[in-house]
């Protein structure tokens, strides 16, 4: 049986305390190599929530309406990895159609996303936690969302910290490494309002 | 684990992969239609209907407007720009790297990287009309050096080629072994353009390199070969101030056309050609009788040939040091400081960048050195 909780309380929890990258540290690769410009994470945040959402609803769907019935939960990882795989493709496609310049600035970031673990651990979230398909949309969206707010926090933060004077050492990715660390401390001070289970 | 189950795994497995197979399909087909489009080029000089999708070098290449590319349209070599007068979005990561800041406000574009997916508006070069595909014959394949080959090929009857010495074309191979689809090269012509039923390139083998690869290894007397022509703007200028040419391996080439088109023409009695060529040991030397004939022929033409690695045991009386030293030390002692120098390079980019560095501190024209460096 589906959690109960209030569509409100675990789109904001998804977005916020429990954000799936600060608080859960998945999708991390990308997080760190894409924050240096704002364009290429404002693009490539809007790609993972939009993968996000549909690869949700889509493994919601599978797991619901063909592993479950006919008992095979546990091809779950690999239908799910399948099904993120091919949602990517065709979102490259579209991409490419759209906004060739959002493509080529994506470069190949867009097919890393298919290895995203941000993406694979939400379906599995989705599914430990027993969601609904409203649920597994509204948390699909929120963790999208919260991924994208991190990011382009970051990537804000980069811009600024290039033009301190950071020590020679901690340059690059020591001192990105400790800013993630206060951004998570930060993020975790929200925990107090709001959980999701 | 009951056997149904053992079936129904890989059975679901496969019938999920399947209908995500054909999703996949079908947005190809509905997102990467973009019908039929047409190409207005030089203000309804020419209109071409073609089917949207490709890149815009291939779709003029398929109605035989062969935009020059040495890369083959990878977006390697920055060759293949057009002006688009179209919006056809920003500037691709792609092209920024190959494009000036002018030219990017003027919609310079690489038409390698421009996909075309509406109707466009482009303006080229008038010359670009007369570069033709030609399907040609391989009438004899010789080695001049251990790693360079004369390709001699035979023009389709009734070809009408005009090209300038220095020129080039652009070698097209066929997919073979790993290699799964055509590929171009740029290749300087070694012909006299006066042969109007031969082409002739010096190909020298490049490790790894998928056209040179094939010409050495694949391509046989008889068998046909296209070839995009003629390409490019390295030609000698109608003056009569002296030409310092340098070259070094296969950069032999454009040179080989240029002197004997000049002796045709009798502008080598005329004007002063100084010609170095540079080479690592003796068994990368080659046409020497062909260039010491014509030093010995005509009083104004100088061959001074260079060893930068002779063999200890090598019988070598020319020069030896690297080309540029020897480049040099001929600026220096031999050649006439008052006369006017127009610098003519061809080779690697290394050589030719070191020689404009020479040629400079002589105080040669920047605008008056021309080059054709292998990209």
């Amino acid at each position: 049986m589906s959690p109960v909780i209030s569509p409100f309380s675990l789109f904001f929890a998804s977005i916020l305390t429990s954000n799936i990258l600060l608080a859960n540290f998945l999708g991390m690769c990308s997080f760190i190599s894409i924050s240096k410009d704002m364009k290429s994470s404002n693009g490539l945040g809007m790609a993972v929530t939009v993968v996000l959402v549909i690869t949700g609803m889509a493994n919601w769907a599978v797991l619901h309406f063909i592993l479950i019935p006919l008992g095979l939960e546990y091809l779950r990882y690999i239908v799910f990895i399948v099904v993120i795989a091919a949602v990517v493709q065709i979102l490259e496609m579209v991409i490419d159609r759209v906004s060739p310049a959002l493509y080529m600035s994506l470069g190949i970031f867009l097919p890393l996303i298919t290895v995203n673990c941000a993406i694979l651990g939400v379906a599995l979230f989705i599914e430990i936690r027993n969601y609904s398909f409203i649920q597994s949309v509204i948390y699909s969206l929120g963790s999208g969302l919260g991924w994208w707010l991190a990011i382009m926090a970051l990537s804000a933060i980069r811009k600024k910290v290039d033009k301190a004077p950071v020590p020679a050492g901690l340059q690059g990715p020591g001192i990105t490494m400790i800013t993630i660390g206060f951004m998570a401390m930060a993020f975790i001070g929200f925990s107090g309002m709001l959980q999701v289970q | 684990m009951n056997i149904a189950t053992l079936f129904l795994a890989p059975l679901s497995l496969g019938v999920i992969s399947a209908v995500l197979g054909a999703l996949i399909s079908i947005t190809d087909r509905i997102v990467n239609n973009y019908g039929d489009v047409v190409i207005d080029i030089n203000s309804g000089k020419k209109d071409l209907n073609v089917k949207g999708g490709s890149p815009l070098l291939l779709s003029l290449a398929e109605q035989d407007i062969f935009v020059p590319s040495a890369c083959g349209g990878r977006g390697s070599c920055g060759a293949c720009k057009v002006k688009v007068l179209s919006d056809v979005g920003p500037h691709l990561p792609t092209e920024t790297p190959y494009l000036t800041k002018e030219e990017q406000a003027e919609n310079i574009r690489l038409s390698c990287q421009v996909k075309v997916k509406q109707s466009l508006e482009i303006e080229i070069p008038e010359e670009l009309f007369n570069i033709q595909k030609l399907t040609t014959k391989v009438k004899k394949i010789t080695d001049v050096t251990h790693d360079i080959k004369e390709v001699l090929l035979e023009l389709p009857e009734g070809t009408d080629l005009q090209y300038q010495p220095g020129q080039y074309g652009q070698f097209e191979v066929p997919p073979y072994n790993k290699i799964k689809e055509r590929t171009q090269r740029a290749y300087s012509f070694s012909s006299n353009p006066n042969d109007k039923n031969h082409l002739e390139f010096l190909i020298r083998l490049v490790p790894g390199g998928i056209v040179t690869t094939y010409v050495h290894e694949h391509l046989q007397e008889g068998q046909s070969i296209n070839v995009v022509a003629p390409v490019g703007d390295f030609k000698v200028q109608k003056t009569d101030a002296q030409m310092i040419c340098v070259a070094g391996g296969s950069g032999m080439a454009p040179f080989k056309s240029i002197f004997s088109h000049m002796v045709d023409t009798g502008e080598i009695e005329n004007r002063e050609v100084w010609y170095f060529f540079g080479a690592r040991t003796t068994k990368d030397l080659f046409y020497l009788e062909w260039l010491a004939d014509l030093e010995k022929k005509y009083k104004n033409f100088h061959f001074i040939p260079a060893l930068s690695e002779p063999e200890e045991n090598a019988d070598w009386k020319g020069e030896t040091g690297l080309i540029t030293e020897v480049l040099k030390s001929y600026l220096e002692t031999k050649i006439d400081t008052e006369k006017t120098k127009e610098g003519y390079l061809c080779g690697s980019p290394g050589m030719l960048d070191a020689c404009m560095i020479v040629m400079r501190q002589f105080g040669m024209d920047e605008n008056k050195i021309y080059f054709d460096k292998f990209a």
